[in-house]
């Protein structure tokens, strides 16, 4: 039965890894379907509460049936996680307990409750205390049902189960939980409970928890339920690839989490959780548009993009008034620019780059003279400057000595667009301190 | 005339995008002064930026001539009445007496005299009988009256009040603008966000009218006039919005 | 049972005596630091903090490679505060929310701990380690200078929040006031954030990593119930604290082994966080200001009064057009509820006669008051708030019963100002809603 399937380096993967490998990803991913609608919802910490206090229940249930029959263990968590949702909120609104305080209040305690009646009624491996920590994935393949005329590992087959009614869920209220977690109240207003998909969203999670406690305990299960979401929001702006990058990066997590702790020889289960933790950790630096380097690199992009510009219109100004003077002007020395925009190491970078556009020419080498396609490449943004400053003394008032700063920093920012209805509002030919405007370049 | 605050060429942005403008003005000394200005128009943004709560983008001001943190025991603040929690476990003489805490320095515990202080500044706006209600127990004028007894028991020089009048009944607006006046009497200077225009040339001598820029200060009597107000509150000015955006995007938009 | 109980709490027992006073003075710390992080919203941030503190005492014990109490708390503080950092980092930095981070910070350090302590018990020499006490807390497992140690950093964290007491009022209230008068509030924030670290990392020993949170959040809650005053709240919820701590460690070292060979005893940490819970349950039900029941009650004789003052107001209406309210009446020409009757009978507002009922002279004078304030009301509300003469009578009835006196004493006063102020009772600004006949009422 557990044959050897094919080789990972020294490592044989046999069926019982398959299986193991099954469950850990029918878990991960049926958390991550619905915890993205916790994070988009502000409602991982009460996915965080359930998950703890279904241990009463569970236990409760156990205590009762004397077995682990599922259907009772899932009515008995069941009962408690709804129970928990309900008493945080009823705490919160009847009793003014701080919303957080009241979730920290109930979930504890029924978490302490839980812990006593298993302490107290372990007898069997199947449900000790450590169990509640970090599950027991890696006996899944041990205990087996037969189904179909297949034997299938219980825990396995039940988190399938569970996956199938979450994947369908989602997909079938996928309209009506968007509109809740985006707007509740619009949903009520067109007719969508707020209040029922609440409850209901809350039902699936305790439901989820409670297959997932064999596997992977009642604490783990939070970053399971969390972490994928949180990564996907970082990683997508639209909700439907939002569900599915999360479900992606739990199963991805779930396989290298298995493979992780199998070869260092620890917890299946932790592994997998703290893999979703350094996953969502890279992320935060390395996501491509919402990551710390990501936004970093635009931030120095745009740096050096204001003094590319800066540098330009120096030199464009320096043109226009040596033009009036009728005599060429004579080229500026790169140390003279550098002081002039104030840019040190992220200035000489911008030279060059004009260099090598061509705009700005560097014979001899040290100085610097604004070429022809500079000129060009400067007149909208001088036209942009003084438009706005136009602007800015006849709509804002602002005297004529305070006109010069605020269009400097503005200037970089001013589409075509709003540059051609500052014109089309004030069609001037000079700026208030009675410089020409540029007309639009010919290309723009 | 000195001057209480000199704002010279302040932008304040959140996320770069730009919600004031370079805004320069000087507010007087001993004079009650409104802020006025449509929802949006970032009248308590310019408070709170005067206060040093809110980052400039550019420009500075100065409060009594000097930099805010050398002005901090100079001056008193009285927040939106909407910014704290009113079930916090404290009474109204509990509140009055935190306006005492600046002067205390570290440490120190308020004691007899600072609670004599307290209770005058309770009595001052008529909320006596009730320094040791809870404060969620108080009406909302009330609580607005506490948060003003507050800021009197830091006995400054110069207050700003983040629209003391919003939500309040006709005893306390009464009883607020009687402590204003008061106020100005003593020789101190009042900057307080407006909501209400009606009430402006009653309540106060010094009028700012902002949206977004600053459209005119000055004296109630030249300012506050029709012609200005249409500018504060007609015609939105839709470029400087659009400007904003496209500041706040990094100027992604651009050509 | 309750012997050996009463014996290790009268402190008899010098082997547990340092343990029981260890818990107690961190029972007491984590409740008054709590309070603050109650108050200023940050009570799951510490649930984070200790769960995050697992892998630091796993980290700590790889370091050393031996069992040292005060290693063993530097790994947990030092990634206790990394975990609070993390949270604000990440609130600050992404668009992820502050919940989401705290349940990341929570379900992913616990798995990072729980792959280090898997890792070294799987070592030969692992098992010394007693990292398991750790999870759900084994105060029996302390040594008298570990007990030691932790009652020390109790009383410095209790020390630190009395000398600060001021600061941290002013910053929970209101942060912007506070940084107007110059409180340099991130760093007090910073402050009481690392208070909470230290609380939590010192109470893992005896409360374990799962429900340390609870000596933080617990006992200031239930606390909350009892009073309206801060100090009353922080010295309230140290005594819950403590109590929890003690009784809690006490029972775990008293209560008879469980059935299970798998635990050797009873985890300190569920018996700590039950009696916490049981002094809340109490405290929600029963105390006098805030609890649920005082609450019912007040809302219940709301009712009655309500009622009772209804009923005087009815049958005051229906006998003014005779002018003689001691009239006598009965259920059939005054329609009343009965249990108002029998709440005013009880009053002594009523009495009953051969042929029916009868205001008392006190109920008479009742009857004016109630029927004046609701009269003076209607009058305040046609006149001030322009509502229609036949909508007050309904408005008029839902605030009437709730005026307090110097609300009345106002409207009196605005009246009288306007000269409007009848003496004695006003006549009704409406038509009174079915009119008693004449004739239905016997001399």
């Amino acid at each position: 039965m557990n044959e050897a399937w094919f080789t990972i380096g020294d490592y044989e993967v046999r069926n019982d890894d398959l299986w193991i490998v099954g469950t850990a990803i029918c878990c991960a991913v049926s958390c991550a379907i619905l915890g993205c609608f916790l994070v988009l919802r502000r409602m991982s910490l009460l996915g965080d509460a359930i998950s703890h206090a279904i241990l009463p229940g569970l236990a409760a249930a156990f205590m009762l049936t004397g077995s682990r029959e599922p259907m009772a263990m899932l009515g008995g968590a069941l009962v408690v996680g709804v129970v928990t949702a309900f008493l945080s909120t009823a705490l919160h609104r009847w009793g003014r307990v701080p919303e957080d305080a009241a979730m920290g209040v109930v979930f504890t305690s029924l978490f302490a409750i839980g812990v006593v009646l298993i302490t107290w009624v372990a007898r069997d491996v199947d449900l000790d205390p450590g169990c509640v920590l970090y599950g027991l994935i890696e006996f899944t393949p041990f205990d087996t049902a037969s189904i179909a005329g297949f034997e299938i590992p219980r825990s396995f087959a039940w988190l399938f189960a569970i996956l199938v009614i979450n994947a369908t869920l989602v997909w079938i209220f996928f309209k009506e939980l968007k509109i809740v977690s985006f707007d509740p109240a619009l949903a009520t207003t067109i007719g969508i409970s707020a209040v029922l998909v609440h409850y209901g969203l809350m039902t699936a999670v305790a439901a989820t928890a409670v297959a997932s406690f064999e596997a992977v305990g009642s604490i783990l299960v939070i970053a399971m339920l969390v972490a994928p979401g949180a990564t996907a929001q970082l990683l997508s702006d639209r909700l439907s690839r939002m569900i599915w990058i999360a479900a992606a990066l739990a199963a991805f997590s779930a396989v290298l989490g298995y493979a992780l702790a199998v070869w260092i020889n620890t917890s299946v289960a932790g592994m997998i959780a703290s893999l979703s933790l350094g996953i969502f950790a890279v992320t935060v630096f390395a996501a491509p548009r919402h990551g710390l380097i990501a936004r970093e690199v635009r931030r120095l992009s745009l740096a050096i993009r204001i003094a590319q510009e800066d540098a330009l219109s120096l030199l464009y100004r320096r043109h226009e008034r040596a033009a009036g003077a009728a005599a060429s002007a004579p080229p500026l020395t790169k140390h003279a620019i550098l002081e002039a925009t104030r840019a040190g190491l992220i200035g000489r970078v911008a030279l060059r780059r004009l260099r090598r556009l061509g705009l700005v020419d560097a014979t001899p080498p040290g100085s610097i003279s604004v070429t022809p396609r500079g000129l060009e490449a400067a007149a909208p943004l001088i036209r942009g400057h003084r438009l706005w400053e136009s602007f800015l003394a006849r709509d804002l008032n602002l005297p004529l000595d305070h006109l010069h700063e605020p269009a400097h920093r503005a200037e970089h920012f001013l589409s075509e667009e709003i540059r051609e209805r500052l014109q089309a509002e004030r069609p001037e030919a000079s700026d208030p301190h009675g410089r020409p405007i540029p007309p639009p370049s010919p290309r723009s | 005339m000195s001057v209480a605050v000199e704002v010279h060429d302040v932008t304040v942005a959140y996320h770069r995008k730009p919600v004031l403008w370079d805004i320069d003005t000087s507010l007087p000394e001993r004079r009650l002064i409104a802020i006025v200005g449509p929802n949006g128009a970032g009248k308590s943004t310019l408070l709170k930026a005067i206060l040093g709560l809110v980052p400039l983008a550019s420009g500075e001001i100065t409060v009594l001539g000097r930099t805010i943190s050398q002005a901090r025991r100079l001056i008193g603040y009285v927040p939106q009445r909407e910014s704290v929690d009113w079930d916090f476990p404290v009474d109204a003489l509990d509140v009055v007496l935190m306006g005492r805490y600046g002067k205390l320095g570290w440490i120190r515990r308020p004691g007899r005299s600072d609670r004599a202080a307290a209770m005058k500044c309770l009595e001052q706006v008529g909320m006596s009988d009730f320094s040791h209600r809870q404060i969620s127990q108080l009406s909302g004028g009330q609580q607005q009256r506490v948060f003003l007894a507050r800021a009197l028991a830091q006995d400054a020089q110069l207050y700003f009040m983040d629209e003391p009048f919003a939500g309040v009944d006709a005893a306390t607006e009464t009883a607020i603008v009687e402590v204003l006046r008061a106020l100005q009497r003593d020789g101190r200077t009042v900057v307080a966000v407006h909501h209400d225009l009606q009430s402006v040339p009653e309540y106060f001598d010094h009028v700012v009218l902002l949206n977004m820029r600053l459209v005119a200060a000055g004296p109630v009597s030249s300012t506050f006039t029709s012609a200005n107000l249409q500018k504060t509150y007609g015609g939105r000015l839709t470029l400087l919005e659009e400007a904003a955006e496209a500041i706040g995007r990094g100027g992604s938009a651009r050509r | 049972m309750f012997d050996e109980l009463l014996r290790l709490l009268t402190l008899q027992d010098a082997n547990t005596r340092t343990v029981l006073l260890g818990a107690t003075a961190l029972g007491i710390a984590s409740a008054v630091v709590g309070s603050f992080a109650v108050l200023r919203r940050r009570a799951l941030v510490g649930d984070a903090v200790s769960h995050a503190a697992l892998p630091g005492l796993c980290l700590a014990y790889l370091v050393i490679g031996d069992r040292n109490f005060a290693a063993f708390l530097a790994g947990a503080l030092v990634m206790g505060v990394g975990a609070a950092a993390f949270i604000a980092l990440v609130k600050a930095w992404t668009r992820v929310k502050e919940d989401a981070a705290i349940a990341l910070v929570i379900g992913g350090f616990f798995g990072l701990g729980i792959v280090l302590s898997r890792s070294i018990q799987n070592e030969p020499s692992g098992n010394r380690a007693g990292l398991d006490g750790f999870i759900f807390g084994k105060a029996a497992s302390m040594v008298a200078s570990d007990a030691a140690l932790i009652g020390a950093i109790g009383a410095g964290v209790i020390a630190c929040v009395a000398l600060l007491f001021k600061e941290f009022r002013v910053l929970c209230f209101d942060r912007d006031f506070a940084s107007s008068q110059g409180w340099p509030s991130l760093l007090l924030d910073l402050l009481l954030m690392t208070l909470v670290c230290v609380c939590t990392v010192a109470g893992l020993p005896a409360v374990g990593v799962v429900l340390m949170v609870s000596l933080l959040v617990i006992p200031p809650a239930a606390a909350r119930f009892w009073t309206n005053r801060l100090g009353t709240m922080v010295c309230l919820a140290g005594a819950f604290g403590g109590a929890a701590g003690a009784l809690g460690t006490g029972l775990s070292a008293t209560l008879p082994a469980p059935a299970s060979a798998l635990t050797r005893g009873w985890p300190t940490g569920p018996l700590i966080t039950l009696v916490a819970a049981a002094i809340f349950v109490i405290s929600l039900l029963a105390a006098p200001k805030r609890g649920v029941a005082a609450d019912l009650v007040r809302r219940w004789t709301l009712r009655r009064r309500v009622a009772r003052q209804n009923l005087l107001r009815r049958v005051y209406e229906a006998l003014e057009p005779r002018g003689d309210f001691a009239a006598v009446w009965t259920q059939e020409s005054i329609p009343h509820s009965s249990r108002a009757l029998r709440s005013a009978l009880r009053a002594g507002l009523v009495e009953r006669t051969e042929t029916g009922f009868r205001l008392s002279a006190t109920g008479r004078a009742a009857a004016a008051r109630v029927v004046r304030a609701h009269r003076l009301w209607e009058i305040y509300l046609i006149t001030q708030a322009q509502i229609a003469p036949d909508h007050v009578d309904r408005d008029a009835d839902q605030i009437e019963h709730v005026l307090p006196p110097e609300t009345l004493a106002t409207l009196e006063a605005k009246l009288a100002e306007e000269g409007r102020l009848p003496a004695g009772v006003p006549r009704s600004p409406h038509r009174i809603g079915a009119p008693v006949e004449a004739g239905a009422l016997r001399p």
